[in-house]
């Protein structure tokens, strides 16, 4: 057996990142940040209301919680729709009745669908993100770019439309990119993106279309990664989101403002069971001295000021 | 193809097996090998193993690697230094090409570098002796310019072999490969010419393995060191032991997981009796007092018929 000559090529053996996306930058040697009222640590909130359509039958990317038992998985489809109905209901109670902020990702289609649930965002007072059409409509390489930009402005027009918000944040459905997703996604007039889990600050991304920042959506302890992958314990998740916070908290003093993103979708933490362990940490949260809870376009424009 | 034994090694009994000592009468030889990665967005294709789970670009898995060059290193570097254990890293050469500062802060640090091939995307499986001798060379020589070292150690990158690579390392000079797991201390390598020896490394500790696919809470993690530590600490005491710890830190950087991680390093480095050592120190104490009455237990239990 033999490789062909070409595997031994290394086009980007060079200082640099081996796309043009972003340079490289040591997070340690950043001017440090000033959150307004000198605090440690911006709280962003960012509840993911996702709709799997029943017919979805994912190929391709898989999104996590999709729908992969034979027609009709009713067992999935209700599931993720109880976040959708109950879930998110206990878990804006529980923002609602701390006084917490958040940036809401939300399928469009369940914009349309339920239209309670975008009055709800409003009511509170809540940012909205763009998180694609619905878990069904996957942003990768494969999808036709034209297709893609009409995905996009599809998402976004209708988002904006029934909220009234300009919609400034865009996550993709699953962390899911094509090469032509920001470039989209900047040219549709998105800010910040949510799929680039590589910094645990923002950073300014290269578009050929606009100006747009990754915004640092801590994929390890969201509920995602710590109940539906690793599959931990109520206990366990507030045990490691206190330590990641802990451990910014003491980092910020020296280093500058940090941030801490909680990723939560309420068919996962909206459930009965886990809901006090969201409510324990939010009030161990909400009670700590310099912590701003914000959303993340108010988080993204602190930023910029200082850049 | 089609051997049921790599041939790489001979039987030899636990416990009745020449005595290992450790400079000044350590029970323990501990060690420290962060895997300094970098994996490309888009790599060649090897036939043997695909990159990404996902089409390229993987955003989300290639983004949570990247953290670890970014934020993760610099956390882990800084926990280290204040417990002053030095690392061995687990290097892919064009870390050093790429991002030129890591490769800076491990040479100031005295660091051993060690290899593990270029990039964590380019395998090793498929490729002919000429080919792999080459890559061999080209590691060598990198390694060379980045930290003046020569090369001693080697851990095949992404733990990708050909059934070649134990003689092809020996040829080239290597002293001591990675790869094997069959033994808590070094033991002789059999190779067609030169001298080769495996020192332990760990799949078992090992935040990949532990973190990331064994679902080990940060806590359980520490635990497992501990208990690691414990256990060779203990037999250290009758024959001299090899305890190490395998990083990444795009996991073991994470917020949630440092402060455990410096409890591990407290719990280690404030016992006695422990060499806190280089891989390449290890082997090259192995390879003057303890090499050869190895090799003579070795073939009298081969002439004794117990292997």
């Amino acid at each position: 057996m033999t490789l062909p000559a070409n595997y031994f090529d290394y086009p980007y053996r060079r200082p640099g990142m081996d796309h043009d996306r972003y340079p490289y930058s040591n997070l340690f040697k950043r001017k440090p940040v000033l959150w307004p009222s000198g605090a440690r640590i911006a709280l962003w909130i960012v509840p993911t209301l996702e709709f799997f359509p029943l017919d979805m039958a994912p190929k391709g990317v898989k999104p996590p919680g999709g729908l992969e038992r034979p027609f009709p998985d009713y067992w999935n489809y209700t599931l993720r729709d109880y976040g959708n109905r109950v879930g998110f209901a206990r878990l804006f109670r529980a923002l609602e009745s701390r006084g917490l902020k958040a940036s809401v990702a939300m399928s469009s289609r369940l914009a349309e669908r339920y239209p309670h649930v975008l009055q709800e965002v409003n009511r509170l007072g809540f940012e909205l993100i763009a998180h694609g059409i619905d878990m069904h409509h996957i942003h990768a390489t494969g999808i036709a770019r034209e297709v893609e930009r009409e995905w996009i402005e599809r998402c976004l027009s209708t988002l904006r439309r029934l909220s009234g918000q300009p919609v400034k944040g865009w996550y993709s459905p699953a962390y899911s990119e094509s090469g032509d997703t920001l470039d989209l996604v900047a040219a549709a007039g998105c800010d910040y993106v949510c799929d680039w889990v590589n910094d645990d600050m923002p950073y300014q991304l290269q578009t050929k279309t606009g100006s747009l920042c990754a915004m640092p959506h801590a994929y390890e302890i969201s509920d995602l990664q710590i109940f539906h992958f690793y599959k931990y314990k109520p206990a366990q998740f507030v045990e490691q989101v206190m330590d990641h916070f802990d451990f910014l908290y003491r980092e910020a003093a020296a280093s500058g403002g940090r941030i801490v993103a909680l990723s939560l979708r309420p068919w996962i933490s909206g459930v009965p069971h886990r809901i006090a362990a969201v409510e324990q940490v939010l009030d161990r949260l909400a009670r700590r001295a310099g912590v701003w809870s914000a959303t993340g376009s108010e988080i993204l424009a602190a930023w910029k000021a200082q850049q | 193809m089609g051997k049921e034994d790599p041939g790489l090694y001979d039987y030899l009994p636990y416990y009745d097996r020449p005595k290992i000592t450790w400079p000044g009468g350590a029970r323990l030889a501990f060690w420290c090998a962060p895997n300094i990665e970098h994996y490309e967005l888009d790599p060649p294709l090897n036939p043997s193993r695909t990159s990404w789970p996902r089409p390229v670009p993987d955003v989300l898995h290639y983004a949570w690697r990247d953290h670890g060059n970014r934020v993760g290193i610099w956390r882990m570097l800084d926990a280290m230094d204040r417990y002053g254990v030095r690392g061995s890293i687990s290097l892919n050469v064009a870390v050093c090409d790429h991002f030129p500062e890591i490769a800076a802060a491990c040479r100031e640090r005295g660091w051993e570098f060690f290899s593990h091939g270029i990039y964590n995307t380019r395998y090793t499986y498929n490729m002919s002796e000429e080919q792999e001798r080459a890559f061999i060379e080209d590691v060598k020589m990198s390694i060379r310019k980045w930290s003046g070292q020569e090369l001693a150690g080697w851990l095949a990158p992404a733990l990708t072999l050909t059934e070649r690579t134990m003689d092809l390392l020996a040829e080239a000079g290597i002293i001591y490969t990675l790869d094997l797991f069959h033994d808590d201390q070094p033991l002789p390598v059999n190779v067609r010419s030169g001298r080769l020896i495996s020192v332990p490394y760990s799949l078992e500790i090992n935040d990949f393995t532990s973190l990331l696919q064994g679902n080990a809470t940060p806590r359980d993690y520490t635990d497992a060191i501990k208990a690691q530590f414990d256990r060779l600490y203990q037999e250290g005491a009758d024959n001299g032991q090899v305890m190490c710890l395998p990083l990444h830190p795009f996991l073991i950087g994470q917020p949630h997981r440092l402060r455990q991680f410096e409890e591990a390093l407290d719990y280690i480095t404030s016992h006695d009796k422990v060499w806190l050592a280089t891989g390449r120190e290890i082997a090259g104490y192995y390879l003057t007092h303890h090499y050869d009455a190895f090799q003579a237990a070795i073939a009298a239990g081969k002439k004794r018929g117990e292997a």
